[in-house]
């Protein structure tokens, strides 16, 4: 298997306080790998580093054997907080839309030409999306009048419309409840069969069900293994005791 | 009616009007892009400096407007370079700006010899003053701006509505909030005629905000401000013809008046609509 990820000794600081050192991390292709730890501990600044927003002070990183900015165009992300205000006149479908912006321009001229256009094959794409996430219904209503879960699944489709090799979700399920939980999740397994899926998350437990291995971050990598995450390893990952909680599905 | 006929036999008021249509234009599609992008603040920096070019070109014994479209640009760039650059200075620096702009006008206006009854024009615009060259000057302006938008509105979308994201998908933002903010400039340009540059940011911002109060995309946002814009302003005029009040503060009050009772409206409507739906339960 091919690694789509390949990060090398990796050191980041925010201002000479190191939030990152010594990361190596490999991602194979399909995967569907799981990044825990606590509360600064670095889950973000990794992401923004493979996202290509942030450049490592040390080490290398390559993003489908390239450069990470070179290469968010292939990358989905949907990211923890929307970062655009709610009450902005755009509807679902237009969001949607968005993500269609970096695509190669491909097919009549118009469509190569002219930057705006908005083409058959994007309308189409559109809609695949939306009914992947399960969201066609509300492609017409204002991004501010959704609810918590109806607004992940639309940052979701913006994301699979693209097309891309490799989705990466922060804490996607962090302001919904458990049942939206778990029915997020249950779709990424689907996405996971064409893409390798990189999810953070600060519930190891229950994305242990999901995930086919865990990497847990607290400033350096303190383990990533393949087999159940168990008391112990949560131990070493917050440094303190930890109650786990068993979650049934 | 009197307007009316007046309006059948001045030429000074048929092109007061068309001054009025070519202006909305701009006013009701960059002013969709100010108000959602929420950088009315940027834009009144831009409309302020100008008058320094103005003054500049008064000096020199151009047409103001020759001097007003560079110094639009000019103040476009060196704003939006300080916010994408100097952010933790913005608000200042866009103020210092602001003052300096108008100050060197103001003296450049001082020390022109001869008559400077023009200050006020410019601070405040005169429609019924405006020549019938500066139609086409206008018109031009506007087929740019036309143009630009409808080359790259997905761009101009993506950048006002999500940096972070636009940025992801390889959109040059930069680039395109500084021709964002370009645009504004060459608005302001086309609205100086209109209200002079105190009462430009009125009509860049009010028309879209009411706008904005009723629908849920950019596209409609704007035709129905460029509409609105078009109304107030030809309103305006006839408005304030009769008791021969000054156009461009006449058409001000009245968008502002319309503002006003549709920002109460939207804001009672949405209370009412609150407090009659159950919260209904999350569906899918």
């Amino acid at each position: 298997m091919q690694n789509v990820i390949e990060i090398a000794s990796v050191d980041f600081s925010y201002n000479r306080i190191p939030t990152l050192s010594g990361i190596d991390l490999s991602v194979e292709a399909g995967e569907f790998l799981g990044i825990v730890g606590p509360n600064a501990g670095g889950k973000s600044t990794l992401l923004k580093l493979i996202l290509g927003q942030l450049q490592p002070h040390k080490g290398s990183i390559h993003v489908l054997g390239s450069e990470p900015c070179k290469m968010s165009r292939h990358v989905g992300y949907v990211p923890q907080y929307p970062s655009f205000p709610r009450d902005f006149p755009i509807s679902v479908e237009q969001v949607v839309l968005l993500g269609r912006l970096g695509m190669k321009r491909q097919g009549n001229w118009l469509n190569r030409l002219w930057p705006g256009h908005v083409g058959q094959n994007d309308m189409a794409a559109v809609n695949k999306a939306l009914q992947e996430v399960e969201a066609e219904n509300i492609a017409y209503r204002q991004i501010g009048s959704l609810s918590g879960g109806q607004l992940q699944r639309v940052l979701l489709a913006r994301a699979l419309v693209a097309e891309p090799e490799i989705l990466i979700l922060d804490e996607p399920t962090a302001n919904i409840d458990q049942r939206m939980e778990s029915e997020i999740f249950d779709l990424l397994k689907v996405f996971n069969q064409r893409m390798t899926i990189l999810v953070v998350s600060h519930d190891v437990a229950f994305i242990s069900d999901y995930v086919s291995r865990v990497a847990c971050l607290n400033r350096t990598m303190v383990c990533h293994r393949t087999d159940a995450v168990d008391g112990q390893v949560i131990q070493e990952l917050y440094g303190e005791h930890v109650r786990m909680i068993a979650h049934s599905h | 009616m009197d307007f009316l006929s007046a309006l059948s036999q001045h030429g000074f008021l048929q092109t007061a009007v068309i001054a009025a249509l070519l202006s909305s234009i701009g006013c009701g599609v960059i002013g969709t892009y100010v108000v959602v992008k929420r950088i009315a603040y940027i834009a009144g920096g831009i409309a302020h400096s100008v008058l320094g070019g103005m003054g500049a070109a008064v000096y020199f014994g151009f047409d103001p407007l020759i001097g007003a479209l560079p110094a639009a640009i000019l103040a476009a760039l060196l704003i939006g370079l300080i916010r994408l650059y100097w952010r933790a200075q913005e608000d200042t620096l866009i103020s210092a700006l602001w003052a300096i702009g108008m100050a060197v006008g103001v003296i450049f206006i001082a020390k022109t010899p001869g008559y400077q009854g023009d200050l006020m024009s410019y601070l405040f615009g005169n429609i019924l003053l405006v020549p019938e060259q500066s139609l086409w000057f206008m018109a031009g302006l506007d087929l740019v701006l036309l143009l630009v938008v409808a080359a790259f509105h997905r761009q101009f979308l993506a950048v006002v509505f999500d940096e972070e994201f636009a940025r992801l998908r390889g959109v040059p933002v930069t680039f395109f909030y500084l021709l964002l903010l370009v645009l504004v400039a060459v608005t302001v340009v086309l609205l100086i005629q209109v209200v002079g540059l105190i009462l430009v940011l009125a009509l860049l911002t009010l028309p879209a905000a009411v706008a904005g109060h009723y629908v849920n995309s950019l596209g409609r946002m704007m035709l129905i401000a460029t509409l609105l814009g078009i109304t107030v302003s030809i309103s305006g005029i006839a408005l304030s013809y009769e008791p021969d009040l000054p156009a461009g503060p006449t058409i001000i009050l009245l968008a502002g008046a319309i503002y006003v009772c549709s920002a109460v409206f939207s804001r009672l409507s949405q209370k009412y609509r609150a407090k009659n739906t159950f919260p209904l339960p999350e569906d899918k």
